[in-house]
């Protein structure tokens, strides 16, 4: 059988290698948090003739919405964040005059506006979300594996699971959020939280095996009962997230142009989960139980006491 | 036990037959008119219209409680009935805030001003003056905000008052509550009073808002008039003069508001009638969104979703074989199951919730790679197909059930979070994928499972090939 359990070191250091640019970025760069939580306006205008990207920022400065930033999509359509324009205000009809009277007729595709207040609060709630998600899981799961010697540690092994692949995600997109102004909205949050569900989906059947198997002694040492789960369940892991990749890949290809980044999220952020369900939920339970966790953290246990609680 | 699973797929069937009449288009077999009811709710990403969220600034001393909040629901919900908006939806959010959604809606902007005005009509006592038409006044009911929403309706005239507001100097006045200087004049009846308001024309033949006042209001007006004929008396709505008029002769219940342009006139007489509201709102969120990006998105969402569905059809019939094969139909049970019941709770479907489905699909067979990975093991361990089948489906059932009721946590506080952003897009997604995942529980487990019983009947297909297991591989077995 092959040893996955016994290269642990070796999965641990590909995750961390994963992460670490992510978290530097998140670190020094932060995230690019789009309007659903700073508040301003985002603004689709469809025109019927190509449009200077500079001249609309002209009109815009004229108006009193200096700094916005402007970009050119496809079929002459141009999208335009600023700080907050409402519907149905002045400086609205203001721009909308001064759009038409240079370029002609154009067609609104999307306006959303977002007051300051409201975008601080939706990232209190967005945060609290995942939050409330974690726990909520960490509590089923210590209660589905309430049979086992260490309920509470499966459930904390499938958080650190889940912690791994919603940092490695929020780590890309805080490198995108730099390198292509790729903004973080109120969809990449669904998308945090459904990769949340994933990635604890996915850690609980590798967990289910190593509970039946325990039960029925499959192996001599809880290592290799873990091993063996594995093993057994990596089949069925590879062939999930091949079917969940290719409906994803559909829809990143062929879906449309407002949900693009919101796919990509979750494509990134299945494939994290499938590696930390494999590779880091199971072995971390190995990694806790052999007492190298503690020994790491000096939990004030000698070596020698270490090993007998693993033995 | 053959009996058992000939029931149970006949029953199968009829929910499959049912859920793919639904789910086919409005007027494909529409018997006796029973699915005129039953349509794609579309959200307002996919067919346009307008999403507000209105938060409330009540003025000094002013409270705002469930019941104030309420009621200022009711009143929009009455105003937004005049809009012709076939599916608004108009919740309260939290302690201050009303979500409101307009899908399919054309004017935005209009909708915006009808939503957030105030709407108070006053009818003043103006001491003899001749106010002019837009002027802003202090009234016994309250006096004017200087940054008043500018929107009020303005009578045919100069849209900055004659009489300029000043801010009123006194520290202790938060800026928002500095009320202009001037006289403040009698109230003699307002909104409140007002039994119904409607459009109508004058005597020179101009549209003109006609109201009716109630009873004890009544009486009030017929006695102001009649002891100030001769003298002017002003309409003045939010605290801005609509127009000023003398009075010719006693008036008891029913006048008239002129000086305004047809859709003003629709309008206001749509804000009075479902009345003020009760406390001033502002719009602290928008979303528009134009009709031709609906469409777009969801031409390109069919195309996402057959790709998708076709490859993991693919995939599974490649991998799985008989079983594989099954779990497409089971699949395609599933997605007429999950469309079907879309279009009848309803659910309203916005592109992320189309996602959320597409995704579904893809976590839909997860429950079948399951099962399927555990019966190749009980058949390599040299077990009968049947007893392998059986057991296969028994093994993985707690895996299916915890890692599912994993994803239904996330769903709930999916929906939860949703609620509180006021995006309804999020809120879709949680429900669609939720529902996904209850109804993939189902066809992956007794539509399969079914369907797998029933087949192995068959004498051919009764063999380890047709189950994806090679013959050389059942002797060998994994030893445990």
């Amino acid at each position: 059988m092959i040893d996955i359990v016994g290269k642990r070191r070796l999965w641990y250091i590909i995750s961390l290698i994963a992460i670490l640019p992510g978290l530097i970025s998140l670190i020094f760069f932060g995230i690019n948090w789009g309007i659903d939580f700073t508040g301003g306006t985002n603004w689709e205008l469809q025109f019927d003739l190509e449009v200077p990207t500079e001249e609309v920022r002209t009109i815009l400065n004229a108006n009193g919405f200096e700094g916005a930033v402007v970009q050119a999509s496809d079929d002459n359509t141009i999208i335009l964040r600023m700080r907050e324009l409402r519907e149905g205000s002045p400086e609205k009809t203001a721009i909308e005059t001064a759009l038409n009277d240079q370029f002609g007729t154009f067609q609104e595709l999307e306006l959303t506006t977002v007051g300051p207040s409201v975008g601080s609060a939706v990232r209190d709630r967005a945060v609290l979300a995942v939050g409330l998600a974690s726990i909520g899981i960490l509590l089923y799961i210590a209660y589905a594996f309430r049979n086992t010697n260490n309920p509470i540690l499966y459930g904390l092994c499938a958080i650190a699971a889940l912690l791994h692949d919603a940092f490695f995600v929020l780590g890309v997109f805080s490198i995108l959020g730099k390198v292509a102004d790729v903004e973080v909205d109120a969809l990449f949050v669904t998308a945090m939280l459904t990769i949340i569900g994933f990635s604890v989906h996915d850690t609980i059947v590798v967990f289910d095996r190593v509970r039946e198997n325990l039960a029925r002694r499959a192996a001599p040492t809880f290592e290799e009962t873990v091993n063996y789960s594995v093993v057994q369940t990596i089949v069925r892991s590879v062939n999930t997230s091949v079917t969940v990749v290719l409906t994803l890949l559909a829809l990143y290809l062929f879906g449309g142009e407002s949900t693009r980044w919101f796919v990509f999220a979750l494509l990134i952020g299945v494939l994290a989960g499938t590696y930390s369900s494999i590779f880091n939920a199971s072995q971390l339970l190995v990694s806790w139980e052999n007492g190298e966790i503690q020994r790491m953290f000096r939990f004030g246990r000698s070596k020698a006491n270490a090993r007998t609680t693993a033995a | 036990m053959r009996s058992r699973s000939n029931l149970v797929l006949v029953a199968i069937l009829i929910i499959t037959i049912v859920s793919v009449w639904a789910s086919l288009p409005k007027d494909v077999l529409n018997f006796a008119g029973a699915k005129d009811e039953i349509y794609v709710h579309k959200g307002l990403d996919l067919q346009g219209g307008l999403q507000v969220v209105l938060e409330a600034r009540p003025s000094a001393g002013q409270d705002i409680d469930r019941e104030v909040l309420s009621g200022t629901r009711d009143t929009i919900e009455r105003r937004i009935s005049g809009l012709g908006v076939s599916e608004p939806v108009i919740q309260t959010q939290g302690d201050d805030k009303i979500v409101v959604e307009l899908p399919g809606l054309e004017d935005p902007e209009r909708a915006v001003e009808l939503l957030q005005q105030t709407a108070l009509l006053e009818i003043i006592d103006t001491q003899g003056q001749q106010l002019p038409e837009g002027t802003r006044v202090n009234t016994s009911l309250g006096g004017a905000t200087v940054d008043a929403p500018s929107s009020t309706p303005e009578a045919s005239g100069s849209p900055e008052p004659g009489a300029s507001p000043v801010a009123d100097a006194s520290p202790t006045a938060a800026p928002a509550e500095a009320t202009i200087e001037g006289p403040t004049y009698t109230t003699i009846v307002s909104g409140a009073d007002i039994k119904d308001a409607y459009p109508t024309q004058d005597q020179f033949g101009s549209l003109v808002v006609g109201f009716e006042l109630e009873g004890n209001a009544a009486d009030t007006f017929f006695e102001f008039t009649s002891a100030n004929v001769g003298r002017p008396m002003s309409i003045v709505v939010d605290k801005t003069v609509i127009n000023t008029a003398n009075i010719n002769s006693a008036i008891s219940s029913q006048g008239i508001i002129n000086g305004l342009d047809t859709q003003q006139v629709t309008d206001l007489s749509l804000q009075l009638k479902s009345g003020a509201l009760a406390v001033p709102l502002e719009v602290v969120q928008s979303r528009t969104v134009g009709p031709t990006l609906g469409q777009d998105s969801i031409d390109k969402s069919i195309i996402a979703g057959i790709v998708g569905l076709t490859l993991v059809a693919l995939m599974m019939i490649l991998y799985y074989r008989l079983p594989g094969f099954l779990s497409v139909i089971a699949l395609l049970v599933y997605a007429s199951i999950t469309f079907a019941l879309f279009k009848v709770i309803p659910v309203t479907l916005t592109l992320a919730g189309i996602a959320g489905f597409i995704l579904s699909i893809g976590m839909a067979v997860d429950a079948n790679i399951l099962i399927f990975a555990r019966l190749k093991d009980e058949i390599r361990h040299g077990r009968t197909i049947r007893t392998s089948i059986e057991a296969g489906f028994d093994h993985a059932w707690p895996s299916i059930r915890d890692s599912n009721i994993a994803t239904m946590i996330t769903c709930v506080i999916l929906y939860w979070f949703g609620r509180y952003s006021g995006a309804s897009i999020i809120q879709g997604f949680a429900l669609t994928l939720f529902i996904g995942v209850v109804v993939s529980m189902f066809t992956a487990i007794i539509v399969t499972r079914t369907l797998l019983r029933v087949l192995l009947n068959i004498r051919p297909i009764n063999d380890h090939w047709w189950l994806g297991v090679e013959h050389s591989e059942v002797a060998r077995g994994t030893a445990d």
